[in-house]
């Protein structure tokens, strides 16, 4: 007979309490974990959502996203007309609150040409804009269905299309315009006197401004290369899409993903001691049933593996508890939350380790135990 | 039939001392005993409190370590001038030793059977084997209507049997005792006696039991008295008086 599994069963309701506080505990240590790496998704999905390999921004910065930059709309021909491009579009990004049902959205909206690079990289419900003007495709996350009408500046746009998962590194989601009513919202939403001057076409500003122009190179194109190429070029500076994600997960979410990281990092501590303290108080109850168990001639084998294996079964289930908890409740989480399969195996291990070790602790008090101890009163 | 004092012993103890502690905080809690345990008997081991009873015990039970001296069980020497000869002393114990505790001990996550059965396991016994000769046990010991019951849901009485029970899992020809009655009613205790009577009987075995029990001193063939760790010399006023019971 199962000596761990008797006493386990015997005590079931406590036990399984016991696991279902462990459980929400590593459930909170999984979910920042998952918070932690959809942070580094969300700070990449924008600059993957155009699939490309060159970013051209305006020289001295690291723009779009860390840094702001502006150029003009005809670079996009020039880049163009590299041999090793094989496909060059202009994009446009801006923050912009609107209304929409009587509340405030706050929407990170992205300006791109219709057959070029910079659209939406999947329209899961919906189509894509087909119409140069007044169409929108949205993040579900906006909360925004097909259909709906919304006012971005003195434009109403209808929703024909809706995306998954697409925000910002800011957690704002995204929605698609096209390039010309970006750049009419720019323009709308300017300060009175900066919009006096763009009409005015004076001070050397054009309305034909974008942010960056993205490149996508032939197949056996170097990005370097075309990077270095482009550089020559006053005005302008060139971002190979590898450099993008490390200048976005580096610099702008490199202070909250350190954040989280510590804080993640701490609550495995506390995870860890709490596990520690609940073993070693399971088995400092049970030493008068260790003494007995000793003094009736049962083998430092069978004491072991009772501790070990309650040990054990208590991580894995509440394990297995936190793990159900947040794969179901992950979704309704303001922001994304990824859950990989390597961070849920790893924190098992680690759970699995903890465990192990902190049975160590129970053996060596229930070695230790007198045998004699079991015949006093 | 009664209390033979001649063969083989089962327990011989050679002046057995020990002491605990040195220079000012040296207990001498036990200063060369000796005694002899025959087959068949019931002996008590009396004497005021702290006189050394409990840790001459545990030295017979393989669960203190003397500080000198001699013991011999079961045709076995396990201990010479104060040396375990057997590295496994555990195993020994299960296979030759019986405890019955004050309080019955039992592990409460198992149920009567099983409290017995776990010993025939740890000796290498199967399951089902192991349940079967617990269940035999059990109703040997007149508790058999009770052998699926949780410790917590039995009587004192009922307890204390399962844990004799328990203590004669193995056959163990040597059975120790501490205090066995004293959680009972003299009806009770007197129960078990007859029960530890009956088994040194039937068994062949030698039982030696820790009391302060006044109304069972009666039961017994010989009365060890210890004073300040010493044999005290030993009566056997009551032998006769219990064998006609
Ligand atoms: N582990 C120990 N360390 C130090 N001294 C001890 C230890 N165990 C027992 N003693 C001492 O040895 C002496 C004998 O103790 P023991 O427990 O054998 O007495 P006892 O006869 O069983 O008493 P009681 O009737 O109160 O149970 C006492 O003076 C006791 O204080
Ligand atoms: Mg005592």
């Amino acid at each position: 007979m199962n000596l761990a599994y008797r006493d386990i069963r015997h005590n079931l309701g406590r036990f399984l309490l016991t696991c279902v506080g462990l459980g929400l505990l590593l459930g909170v240590v999984l979910a920042m974990i998952g918070i932690y790496r959809g942070l580094v998704v969300d700070a990449l999905t924008i600059a993957r959502a155009p699939g490309v390999d060159l970013w051209v921004v305006e020289a001295n910065t690291r723009g779009p996203f860390a840094e702001a930059s502006r150029i003009p709309g005809d670079i996009r021909e020039a880049i163009a007309r590299i041999a090793d491009v094989a496909a060059a579009g202009s994009i446009t990004y801006q923050t912009v609150e609107a209304e929409h049902q009587g509340k405030k959205l706050r929407l990170y909206v992205i300006g791109y040409e219709l057959t070029r690079p910079g659209g939406p990289p999947e329209v899961t419900e919906g189509r894509e804009i087909a119409r140069s003007h007044y169409e929108i495709v949205a993040d579900r996350t906006t909360g925004l269905l097909l259909g709906d009408r919304i006012q971005l500046g003195r434009s109403t746009f209808t929703v024909v299309g809706l995306t998954r998962h697409q925000v910002n590194s800011g957690g704002d989601p995204a929605v698609y315009i096209t390039l010309p009513d970006a750049q009419k919202l720019q323009f709308d939403l300017a300060p009175p006197a900066a919009r006096v001057q763009l009409a005015r076409g004076s001070s050397g500003a054009s309305r034909d401004t974008v942010n960056a122009v993205v490149a996508r190179l032939h197949p056996n194109a170097s990005p370097d290369a075309v990077a270095e190429m482009v550089r020559r070029w006053k005005h302008l500076a060139a971002i190979t899409q590898e450099a993008q994600e490390s200048i976005l997960t580096r610099s702008l979410v490199d202070r909250a993903r350190r954040q989280i990281g510590l804080f993640t990092s701490l609550l495995l501590v506390v995870s860890a001691v709490i596990i520690a303290l609940i073993i070693y108080t399971m088995t400092m109850e049970k030493l008068k049933q260790i003494a007995t168990l000793k003094l009736i001639g049962a083998p430092n084998r069978t004491i072991i593996g009772m501790i070990v294996q309650q040990a054990l079964a208590l991580g894995f289930i509440g394990f297995a508890v936190g793990a159900a908890l947040i794969v179901n409740i992950k979704d309704y989480f303001p922001r994304r939350v990824v859950l990989e399969a390597d961070s849920v195996v790893v924190l098992g291990l680690i759970v699995f380790a903890v465990c192990l070790l902190s049975s160590g602790l129970g053996v060596r008090a229930a070695l230790r135990v007198d045998p004699a101890t079991a015949l006093g009163g | 039939m009664a209390t033979p004092s001649t063969g083989t012993p089962l327990v011989r103890l050679d002046r057995i001392s020990k002491h605990f502690g040195e220079g000012e905080t040296r207990v001498d809690a036990l200063r060369e005993v000796s005694l002899e345990v025959f087959p068949r008997q019931v002996v008590a081991l009396l004497g005021p409190s702290g006189s050394g009873k409990t840790t001459l015990l545990n030295i017979i039970g393989c669960i203190l370590d003397p500080s000198s001296g001699s013991m011999e069980l079961d045709g076995e020497w396990v201990l010479r001038d104060g040396r375990w000869l057997r590295g496994d002393l555990r195993r020994l114990r299960l296979d030759k030793i019986g405890f019955i505790f004050q309080f019955h001990n039992l592990l409460p996550f198992l149920d009567a059977t099983d409290n017995v059965a776990v010993v025939l396991q740890l000796a290498g016994a199967d399951i089902a084997t192991a349940r079967k000769r617990a269940g035999d046990l059990l109703d040997y010991l007149e508790v058999g209507h009770r052998r699926h019951a949780m410790p917590a849901k039995l009587s004192g009485g009922e307890a204390q049997r399962v844990a004799i029970a328990r203590a004669l899992a193995n056959s163990p020809r040597i059975i120790l005792a501490d205090e066995p009655t004293a959680a009972l009613d003299s009806k009770r205790a007197g129960i078990v006696m007859d029960l530890l009577r009956k088994l040194a009987v039937e068994h062949d075995a030698a039982i030696i039991a820790v009391t302060h029990d006044e109304k069972i001193f009666d039961r017994f063939d010989h009365i060890f008295q210890l004073r300040d760790g010493r044999l005290d010399g030993h009566t056997t006023l009551h032998a006769v008086a219990a064998e006609t019971r």
